[in-house]
């Protein structure tokens, strides 16, 4: 305990040494993350100096292993980490979808040269990445794939489309589900890496009710993907993709401490609350945003020593995604009128009424509620036929 | 500290989920103790086994002969007294009653503590005036009177009153009814002259009084901790009570669910088992993932009140309003989703209903604490 307590004390004085100020003040709205990448354009020095003294340190991926650009902590002292940064108000050094999603899959099933190569870039914010999984017949019934990946000896040849692409637009790779049997469903995919400047890639954003658009269609005409390029056994990508999936849903779900996990009561009452049901309806709010956040803190606790159940995220991403839903639900009724601006200043340029609809896709994306649902009743409640 | 039970608090359960499945089932206590219409509502062979267990001291602190546990421990304990319904004066006596006693005068613990480690006494607590829990008014009013006091009010909701050697009592000796300051806690015994009951049977078949007392003379040795600066022990003691109530109500709601589970795993209609239905899967899904959040927020708040962390009362309001809201589910889909045979009373799913219904109103409900949650979080 008392190593711990020297680690936390050392993790304290370095975040109060090393974290500009700047970093210190909430993050706003989606332009103020930062998601490193070649096309990257920091929003400040602060938000670039941040990045890169984590970045040096491991501290961007903390619980990865030293050699593919984490500190090597261990659950314990990554905790510790996280606890500490949120105790100093500082940002996240650094977010992207190689972090949450891609990296694990590379921990799990990429090969040493993969690993040393991919994580290393992703840590340090070299390379960001999309994920290309929908497309626009396969949706919930995502195994129904049909992008094909022709064999031509030493490469593939990609042909096909995909939807619901995350920021495609402004990502460096993508990490891709790919037909390669056409006689298999499950064992007929594979999981592939390429890169977006490859000739025959394109996308095109989709604009969404919020007006804005993080997600894209990407196309692939004859798109060239060496062997090399393959994460785990040909036609075995599901396994990986369903791994990866896991922890896309433990992102969504915010069981890290994301927004739904803070309380609301209290901000909006700031400037006296004069209607007792909406009192109420915040009040039950806080109830259940406060049991989550400890639900998702008992999670990755257990995660960590191996004790959830492997379907849990699934659990998570349910229940994370209701919440959060159900929080704009409750910011929009409490800013009445002003909420429903859509370009204002006050409003800074609409952000309620624009996180209020972007919060409705969280309960479709990466797996919608109901399929939450299934996989819940079918491999943790072991319901008959589900 | 991580969210789940530590190895000693694993072992714990394991031998405490082994007990109360045997000797603490509902067949064996509920349906037994209820059936013969027992005036205590419990078995004290029972009680006296909890003692052989060593979980009548769990709490009470080592050189009172105790255990020195936290309320995770007596968590663990609850959880499966409420999966098994198991009737006993374990909250009242060894978690509130000896919470009280820890702030007591070496005499007044050399009193009560040996018979509660030995399963032999039981204590009650009177706090509540009135149908709902409100403990931040007591008009209960004790006076001086020569060397001691006389205690003059009523209480209600007196669990186990009528079977208690002595009642934890919240009595006001100075100020107005509403008054934070001005509370004492007094250990009254049963033989007091004075104290008049109405026991009446609960809808789970627990037994709780009204209790009068007219003039109930008491000695100064009676008293528990400071005159008149009892309202920081009554907090310790209401908190742990509810935490201890949300957690058998989680063991409750999980008792219901895995009944529920099972049944929707066996009965057929339509040619198929009625767990093939999505209807019910959506809901049975949806009530496990409320069901894992409330057993979360309920450590979560145990661990904060054994550390002494300035957020416990936020959580343990938080854990309580949200562990009553989850088991009131589940015990309503437990026996919606039984059909006909859930209203019966040969089917046990009807018993975690009622058996919920009387902990939500225990120290406080829902919406009680909900209020709390706004106001201990400042609007």
């Amino acid at each position: 305990m008392s190593e711990l307590e020297a680690f936390r004390a050392e993790i304290r004085a370095w975040i109060e040494a090393n974290c500009p100020e700047e970093m210190r003040k909430p993050v706003q709205g989606e332009d103020d993350i930062c998601w490193g990448g070649r096309n990257f354009v920091f929003k400040s020095a602060a938000q670039k100096q941040w990045m890169e003294v984590c970045a040096a340190k491991g501290f961007t991926v903390p619980d990865w292993p030293k050699p593919y650009g984490g500190a090597g902590m261990s659950p314990a002292e990554a905790k510790v980490w996280r606890e500490e940064l949120a105790r100093a108000g500082a940002r996240p050094p650094l977010s992207s979808f190689g972090i949450w999603m891609l990296g694990p899959a590379l921990l799990k099933f990429g090969t040493e040269e993969q690993k040393v190569l991919y994580l290393n870039q992703i840590a340090r914010g070299e390379i960001r990445w999309c994920q290309g999984y929908s497309e626009p017949g396969s949706g919930s019934d995502l195994v129904s794939l049909q992008t094909f990946g022709e064999d031509k000896g030493d490469h593939w040849v990609v042909n096909g489309q995909k939807i619901w692409t995350s920021y495609a637009d402004k990502a460096d790779w993508i990490f891709c589900l790919v037909r390669t049997d056409k006689a298999n469903t499950y064992q007929g995919i594979s999981f592939l890496l390429f890169d977006m400047t490859t000739p025959g890639v394109t996308t095109k954003p989709i604009k969404l009710i919020s007006g804005s658009s993080p997600f894209c269609e990407t196309f692939f005409d004859n798109v060239v993907v060496p062997k090399h390029q393959i994460v785990g056994q040909l036609n075995r990508g599901w396994d990986v993709a369903k791994y990866l999936l896991g922890h896309e849903r433990e992102m969504i779900s915010g069981a890290g401490g994301g927004e739904q996990t803070s309380t609301i009561g209290k901000v909006l009452a700031r400037g006296g609350l004069d209607d007792p049901m909406l009192r109420a309806e915040l009040a039950q709010f806080d109830i259940d945003a406060l049991a989550f956040a400890a639900c998702g803190e008992k999670f990755l606790d257990e995660i960590k020593v191996g004790k959830a159940h492997p379907a849990k995220p699934n659990m998570m991403k349910y229940a994370g995604t209701e919440l959060n839903k159900r929080r704009h639900e409750l910011l929009m009724a409490a800013g009445g009128s002003t909420a429903l601006e859509w370009e204002s200043e006050e409003t800074r340029g609409g952000a309620p009424a624009r996180s209020w609809l972007r919060t409705k896709a969280n309960s479709i994306e990466g797996g919608t509620s109901e399929v939450m649902l299934n996989v819940v009743a079918k491999r943790i409640l072991e319901l008959p036929g589900a | 500290m991580p969210l789940y039970h530590t190895e000693d608090q694993a072992m714990l359960a394991e031998s405490v989920t082994g007990f109360m499945a045997d000797e603490g089932g509902i067949k064996k206590q509920l349906r037994h103790w209820r059936d013969f219409n027992c005036k205590d509502g419990f078995g004290h062979g029972l009680w006296k086994q909890f003692a052989e267990m060593g979980l009548t001291g769990m709490l009470a602190a080592e050189a009172d002969g105790g255990l020195a546990m936290g309320h995770v421990e007596a968590g663990i304990v609850l959880a499966e007294i409420g999966r098994n319904l198991t009737p006993s004066p374990f909250l009242t006596t060894s978690v509130m009653g000896v919470t009280a006693l820890s702030e007591a005068s070496d005499d007044l613990r050399g009193r009560w503590l040996p018979g509660i480690i030995a399963g032999e006494t039981v204590l009650a607590v009177a706090i509540d005036e009135g149908a709902k829990h409100k403990p931040e008014k007591i008009a209960c009013r004790a006076e001086r009177a020569g060397n001691g006091f006389r205690l003059t009010g009523a209480k209600d909701f007196v669990i186990h009153g009528t079977s208690a050697d002595a009642i934890i009592v919240a009595a006001r000796t100075s100020g107005s009814d509403s008054d934070a300051d001005g509370v004492t806690l007094f250990a009254v015994p049963k033989d007091a002259a004075g104290i008049g009951h109405n026991a009446v049977r609960l809808v789970d078949s627990s037994m709780a009084s009204h209790v009068r007392f007219d003039g109930v003379e008491l000695d100064g040795s009676t008293v528990i901790g400071e005159v008149d600066g009892g309202r920081a022990l009554l907090n310790k003691v209401l908190s742990a009570g509810r935490i201890g109530a949300a957690a058998e109500q989680t063991g409750v709601g999980s008792g219901a669910f895995a009944m529920t589970t099972g049944y929707l795993k066996t009965r057929k209609q339509f040619g198929k088992l009625i767990g093939e239905f999505q209807a019910l899967q959506h809901r049975a899904a949806h009530l496990y993932s409320e069901l894992e959040i409330a057993e979360a927020v309920v450590i979560k708040a145990q661990q904060l009140l054994d550390g002494g962390s300035e957020r416990a009362e936020l959580m343990v309001s938080v854990a309580k309003a949200k562990a009553a809201r989850v088991c009131n589910l589940a015990v309503r889909e437990g026996v919606q989703m039984h059909g006909g045979v859930g209203m019966t009373d040969e089917f046990d799913i009807g018993l975690y209903m009622k058996r919920e219904r009387a902990l939500t109103e225990f120290m406080g409900d829902a919406n009680y604490h909900a209020e709390r949650v706004a106001q201990l979080s400042g609007y």
